[in-house]
């Protein structure tokens, strides 16, 4: 164990020089980097926000639901089928036919289905129905329905979320799916998320609706800006899908702060036709349910401009255009864990750990060399070589670095010279009946190489565990400990192998204690 | 190499084991574990407001029918953590607590952070953690069941129980917090006890080929000696850099670093008193190894 060819030095060194150059880029100034590499700092160490966001997908099924009952209904009408009882809920329609048979081939129909669309990828169609007794069925979306549904509503979402916060403007955001419901967003720097958590949180759905008592289309009573009770027509004449921009702006005649937008071609030509036929009526500008503003239209608007007044302050009139600008959720958010930290709460905790790795490490040193003497200072050195090719491979991975995770080093460092530890232990056992020097030290390496193994591979296999299951922080801590453990691994068994071949070699047989 | 008679004092050993364990099951039955906002659900919010006492936050929440507030002094003279317990899926309250806090305090307050866990994700992140560490459990079982024999997987699994429930005991004696950075370091402890009981293994199944005429107690104790320096060494190193952290590595690691601290020193001593004394149980001898040599040789 102690003869290392020329090559295998070669190797060894290699490795180990380049990986432990990896660990100085780090120390590279910001505007001069010779290459782009570097260990991040977790939200914890540099302080931000961090928020997972929920989609509400029963929302969309029971609106998506409804709006198949029209389509539906049509389906029966066109082709001669008598229904009653037709009911709508939340998740499904239920209603009494006289044919079902002619019903299910229509319903179950590939070609321009129209009203139940196949699902290719999934080879299944997006609705189902169930016979609840003889001529009574019950229609819901199909287990892949309901998927395609909450996947393009999360992809929306993520895509809806992304323009928001670009638009605000916060440094390198980072917006990830996480699961089927959920969206991470990590905003470094912020330290104080409300103003986000304000923006996301609503699906800013804009349309414009008449106020009318015509029923034609049905009606709904809302409160207009003044607390005045409005019908207001459930046609709607332009949504939040024609507008192509939208910027705050101040109303010269009285400072006041509105949003004025643009539509595009087809949004123009609409809320042209719609405003010449209804000179005189009023207009509610409806968002999420709740009327901003609901004025007169005085002549028609064909330029495809107007603007949105609400006695908005202009930080409310900045957001509203933001929300318009970037287009409507298509379910309401929920902010289901937040984790902001401050920003000198990041400093105070990296001052902290790096105060604590030190002390640390000094502590572990000093023991080392006191407990081993010139062993000591081959495991010293293999420590910090050790620490070297960590912080190098945390480099090279570009890994995020958090509080357990500087945690994670400085157990590193306490459990890494345990290998060593084995190793000289077992040398010195090994050296009570074996004569030769040379021999002990040999066999000293090869017996205690499994033990090293099996202890090292346990730890890993809590540090692997870990990761898979751990969140944010915690995930760091995992990654810096498994890292640790190989190159605890490495250090041990060929950088401090061969420096004590170095040493063992050179006394000739003669005197050496451990 | 020392010489203790460690195997005369295995049965005194195994009794007090064992009374610090049911002692735990039932003050984490009875007692319970207090679990964080992590877990549970709710708000944190950490803030530093010099010359303010954790009375008057403490009278500023009040009207607020928050439900349960907990108000406590933080590391340092002006730090303060408000754990306030969730009410409803809404999280508009953090703003007005923040307002109702500035509006309160005199003093400049710096709200250095604030967490808000939802139901469902605690629940999620119990969830997790349960299945983290059984699984971790399981690994270990499966690993020293192929590297060794059944005996031994069995022993090292109930020393690892053995310092998972006695730490969490001590936690929930002293109700100390658990939240996510302990659940990392009852999985660290897992490891490291771990790490400990192979280590003494390895060199029982080396004895017990070496030395057939041996009982299994002589060979547990001889192979406890050999390995003892090594034990105390590796102890050492990794308490010194444990202290470090817990001393100096601030308050949000105190909890970890404490919960490692105790793991390492119960995982030491079961690898001694509570892994080795098993294989006597199973009547381990050199015989066991030879049904199944093939196996053993690494």
């Amino acid at each position: 164990m102690l003869n290392f060819s020329k090559i295998n030095i070669f190797i060894i060194y290699l490795i180990f020089i380049v990986i432990a150059t990896f660990s100085f880029l780090n120390l590279q100034e910001k505007d001069n980097r010779i290459l782009e590499k570097k260990i991040n700092l977790g939200l914890d160490l540099q302080g931000g926000s961090y928020l997972l966001l929920e989609i509400n997908s029963d929302s969309l099924v029971k609106e998506k639901i409804q709006s198949k009952v029209i389509p539906i209904k049509k389906l029966l009408k066109d082709n001669q089928i008598n229904y009653n009882d037709f009911k709508i809920s939340d998740k499904n329609l239920s209603l009494q036919l006289d044919n079902i048979e002619k019903f299910d081939l229509l319903f179950n129909s590939r070609k321009d289905n129209l009203v139940n669309p196949y699902i290719d990828k999934y080879r299944s169609f997006e609705l189902e129905y169930k016979k609840i007794d003889n001529n009574k069925i019950n229609i819901s979306f199909s287990k892949f329905g309901l998927l395609t549904i909450n996947n393009s509503a999360l992809k929306q979402s993520i895509e809806i979320v992304r323009r928001r916060i670009d638009d605000v403007g916060t440094k390198e955001p980072t917006i990830l799916q996480r699961g089927e419901k959920r969206i991470l967003v990590e905003l470094p720097g912020l330290k104080d998320p409300e103003r986000i958590k304000n923006l996301l949180g609503k699906t800013a759905q804009l349309n414009f609706r008449l106020v009318s008592d015509n029923s034609e289309f049905g009606i709904e009573e809302l409160l207009s800006e003044d607390g005045e009770k409005l019908n207001i027509s459930r046609r709607i004449i332009l949504s939040g899908e024609n507008l192509i921009d939208a910027q705050p702006s101040i109303q010269n005649q009285n400072n006041e702060p509105t949003v004025s937008f643009t539509l595009d071609r087809l949004g123009a030509q609409k809320f042209g036709r719609a405003t010449t036929d209804n000179v005189g009526k009023r207009l509610a500008i409806v968002l999420d349910g709740e009327i901003v503003s609901a004025p007169n239209i005085n002549e028609p608007i064909t330029s495809g401009n107007g603007m949105i007044s609400g006695n908005f302050t202009f930080q409310e009139a900045t957001d509203l255009a933001l929300l318009l600008r970037s287009g409507a959720l298509p379910t309401p958010l929920t902010v289901v864990e937040e984790r902001t930290v401050g920003p000198d709460l990041g400093e105070d905790s990296i001052k902290s750990g790096i105060t604590s790795l030190i002390v640390g490490f000094v502590l572990v040193i000093v023991f080392m060399l006191y407990k081993y003497k010139i062993f000591g200072l081959i495991a010293n050195t293999a420590l910090i070589g050790n620490l070297l090719m960590l912080i190098g491979i945390l480099t090279i991975l570009e890994a995020t670095l958090t509080l357990p995770g500087i945690a994670g080093i400085i157990l590193t460092v306490g459990m890494a010279v345990d290998a060593n530890v084995l190793i000289f232990e077992r040398i010195k056992e090994e050296l009570k009946t074996e004569k030769s020097i040379i021999h002990a030290f040999d066999s000293g390496y090869s017996r205690a190489k499994i033990t090293v193994l099996d202890a090292n591979v346990t730890t890993l296999i809590a540090a692997i565990i870990l990761f898979a299951f751990g969140s944010g922080p915690v995930k760091g801590f995992a990654i810096t400990l498994g890292i640790g453990i190989i190159t605890t691994l490495f250090t041990a068994y060929f950088l401090a192998r061969h420096l004590t071949s170095l040493v063992v070699l050179n006394s000739k047989d003669k005197g050496i204690k451990i | 190499m020392y010489n203790f008679n460690f195997s005369s004092k295995f049965k005194i050993a195994n009794i007090f084991s064992l009374v610090l364990f049911f002692t735990s099951v039932i003050l984490i039955f009875f007692n319970g574990l207090n679990y964080g906002i992590d877990f549970k659900g709710g708000t944190l919010i950490e803030l530093r407001s010099i010359n303010t006492e954790v009375s008057t936050i403490r009278d500023a929440l009040k009207s607020m029918d928050l439900g349960d507030i907990n108000v406590k002094k933080f590391g340092k003279d002006g730090d303060f953590l408000i754990k306030v317990e969730q009410k409803g899926e809404s999280n508009k309250f953090i703003p007005e607590i923040k307002n109702k806090l500035s509006e309160n305090i005199n003093s400049e307050i710096n709200f250095r952070r604030v967490e808000n866990v939802g139901p469902k994700v605690s629940a999620e992140l119990l969830q997790s953690g349960i299945i983290a560490i059984s699984l971790s459990l399981a690994a270990m079982l499966f690993y020293i069941w192929v590297r060794f024999e059944w005996q031994f997987s069995i022993g090292s699994i109930i020393a690892l129980f053995h310092d998972v429930i006695i730490t969490l005991g001590i936690f929930s004696l002293l109700k100390l917090e658990i939240n996510l950075s302990i659940i990392a370091a009852v999985l660290t402890i897992v490891g490291y006890s771990m790490n400990d009981t192979v280590v003494i293994y390895d060199r029982i199944r080396e004895n017990l080929g070496k030395f057939h005429k041996l009982s299994i107690s002589e060979i547990a104790n001889l192979s406890i000696n050999e390995t003892l320096a090594r034990t105390i060494i590796t102890s050492i190193t990794t308490l010194l850099a444990l202290f470090s952290i817990f001393i100096l590595g601030g308050e949000i690691l105190r909890g970890f670093s404490f919960a490692m601290i105790l793991g390492v020193l119960i995982g030491t001593y079961s690898s001694i008193f509570v892994a080795s004394p098993i294989l006597k149980f199973f009547k381990v001898s050199h015989k066991t190894l030879e049904k199944e040599e093939e196996k053993i040789v690494p």
